[in-house]
């Protein structure tokens, strides 16, 4: 390997001395607190009044919702595979038949609860592509707080609140034409 | 027995609590905040803008903020928050000195205050705790000892980090105490004497001797004189940022390097009283600057306590009636609002510096204080000397 050597710079007295690079420095730093003063650098938002919602792009991961379809047909079957594949293990679900004397009957099943724990949720979305129904989506909320545990886990009523309704998804359950 | 009836002594106090009271806390207060704001603003940031009068959390009241004035409340803010916070002390600390490092820290600051004279006169009480004639040495020999609480605290909290910030703090204030009292000479040359109120006497009658013609007295031998006064001036407050340990010189602290150096160990009131110490001895040191080198509490065309000097139109009224000694009071709490105002303005320039140089290293910070300033202070010396004793 070559070997450079790099000459040190002759330093003239009057960098030696620093005081004019100090000076010089300053000017640098007065002019920027100038021009925050001035209102002329916009860099900062103001968070809880300003927000980036109407900027998000659409892939962004925010909190798993689940969602109904324009049928009005809660998509989730209940077949457990987000629950199995959900890395830290937030979500539980109990599954329950479907009364037959409902529309839906065809479906054979839906979720009796479907519990996320938002305290355990890592934002990962292997339950949005995991999903062979379209039903969990993770959506654009991001500010998921709470003061006790219990208000974290989010419930079925909770999840299809935040999912509200989706349109545009196949309707594999509809009857053939 | 007639020393405690004296009215001096109650005077005294009643000084004492109101510079203390009235104007430092305060100050030191709200620099911590406009270190904060400043610091933000030179960062293209806002900093604490919201814990506005009336503090934000009040129920029911809006929570308001504006861009700029918005943070006046958070000095409230941060005294509750040191107030309850746990006042921790590790298992393995010297227990004695670990408690009495703080208060060595906090008490020299406030102790050299006695010296300055930060106002003229109010009803003939001159505006100065202890009007000794040895103001300057004063200063020096007890600024000096709040070395102690930084070396002790380092030394008691038995944990490598406090340690070295305490070692690196002892040769560092000593060398650079070498400098500042050297840089202090000249002032002492020209004005003839050490005597804090004599000093800002002298420059009331021969201009500021950083701003020589601030009297409108013209001359060449005042010209020259200006050069060791500002040489002195630059080689005393760079020496003043290492005594404060202000960046570029916060080599005991020096967060990137030892945590938070000699109070790494400490937590609520007892740190709160270095950081409070820390911001007084800025206020001293700028108060000392202030008195040496930018005429004390005088301000062309401002009159004085007992209403002598200035020439700012101002109703005058017989001596002796209550008009005449009123409007002389007003003067004097000018002359203080002015002292303090110069101070404050150095105190921001304190903080635009800290924010804008990145720190010495330490054989750097050595190099400078015994290779430069101590020569360019002593040769500094023989310079005024020499001046005064060609023009006079």
């Amino acid at each position: 390997m070559a070997t450079y050597v790099v000459p040190r710079p002759n330093l003239t007295w009057k960098e030696k001395m620093y005081l004019p690079a100090i000076v010089a420095g300053m000017m640098i730093t007065i002019k920027h607190l100038k021009r925050m003063l001035m209102g002329e650098t916009k860099v900062v938002m103001q968070y809880p009044e300003e927000k980036w919602d109407s900027h998000m792009p659409e892939h962004y991961r925010g909190a798993p919702t689940l969602v109904t379809d324009d049928h009005g047909r809660e998509r989730c079957v209940a077949c457990q595979l987000c629950e199995f594949i959900c890395p830290p293990r937030a979500i539980t679900i109990i599954p329950e038949e479907i009364p037959t004397e409902s529309k839906f009957a065809k479906v054979e099943k839906r979720p009796k609860e479907f519990e996320i724990d938002m305290i355990r949720c890592i934002y990962c979305g292997l339950c949005e592509e995991v999903c062979p129904e379209q039903a969990i989506f993770l959506r654009k909320d991001y500010a998921i707080t709470g003061t006790t545990r219990a208000e974290m886990k989010h419930d079925k009523a909770k999840l299809y609140e935040l999912g509200g309704v989706m349109d545009g998804l196949v309707h594999k359950w509809n009857p053939k034409k | 027995m007639d020393y405690f009836l004296s009215s001096d002594l109650w005077f005294a106090l009643l000084k004492t609590c109101f510079l203390i009271f009235a104007v430092v806390l305060p100050m030191v207060s709200y620099t911590v905040y406009a270190e904060r704001r400043v610091s933000a603003l030179i960062q293209d940031r806002l900093g604490p803008n919201r814990t506005g009068f009336p503090l934000s959390l009040i129920p029911g009241v809006k929570n308001d903020w504006s861009p700029i004035l918005g943070g006046l409340g958070q000095p409230v803010a941060d005294a509750v928050k040191f107030l309850l916070k746990e006042d921790f002390v590790p298992a393995h600390v010297n227990k004695f000195y670990f408690w009495i490092a703080p208060a060595l820290s906090m008490m020299p600051a406030l102790v050299t205050l006695a010296a300055i004279p930060f106002g003229s006169t109010i009803m003939g009480v001159p505006m100065v705790v202890a009007n000794i004639n040895v103001g300057l040495l004063f200063m020096f020999a007890i600024s000096s000892v709040s070395v102690y609480g930084i070396v002790i605290a380092g030394w008691s909290s038995n944990s490598k980090y406090p340690f070295l910030g305490g070692i690196r703090s002892s040769s560092q204030m000593i060398s650079y105490e070498l400098g500042m009292g050297l840089s202090a000479v000249p002032v002492l040359l020209i004005a003839g004497s050490t005597s804090l109120p004599k000093i800002v006497d002298f420059q009331i009658h021969n201009g500021w001797l950083l701003m020589p013609y601030m009297n409108g007295h013209l001359g060449w031998a005042k010209t020259i004189l200006w050069i060791p006064a500002v040489i002195a001036f630059v080689t005393f407050t760079i020496s003043m940022f290492a005594e404060t340990n202000r960046l570029p010189f916060d080599l005991p602290e020096s967060e990137t390097e030892l945590v938070a150096g000699y109070h790494t160990e400490y937590s609520s009131m007892k740190f709160a009283l270095f950081f409070l110490g820390e911001y007084t001895a800025m206020i001293a040191g700028c108060s000392l600057i202030v008195v040496l080198f930018l005429g004390g509490y005088h301000f062309p065309g401002i009159p004085n306590g007992a209403g002598e000097g200035g020439w700012l139109p101002f109703p005058h009224f017989a001596p002796g009636t209550f008009w005449h000694a009123f409007v002389n009071a007003c003067w004097g709490l000018v002359n203080i609002t002015v002292f303090f105002g110069k101070v404050a303005a150095l105190l921001l320039v304190f903080i635009w510096v800290r924010w804008t140089l990145p720190r010495f290293r330490f054989d750097q910070l050595m190099k400078l204080g015994w290779l430069y300033l101590f020569e360019i202070a002593l040769v500094n010396i023989f310079l005024t000397a020499g001046i005064l004793a060609f023009t006079h």
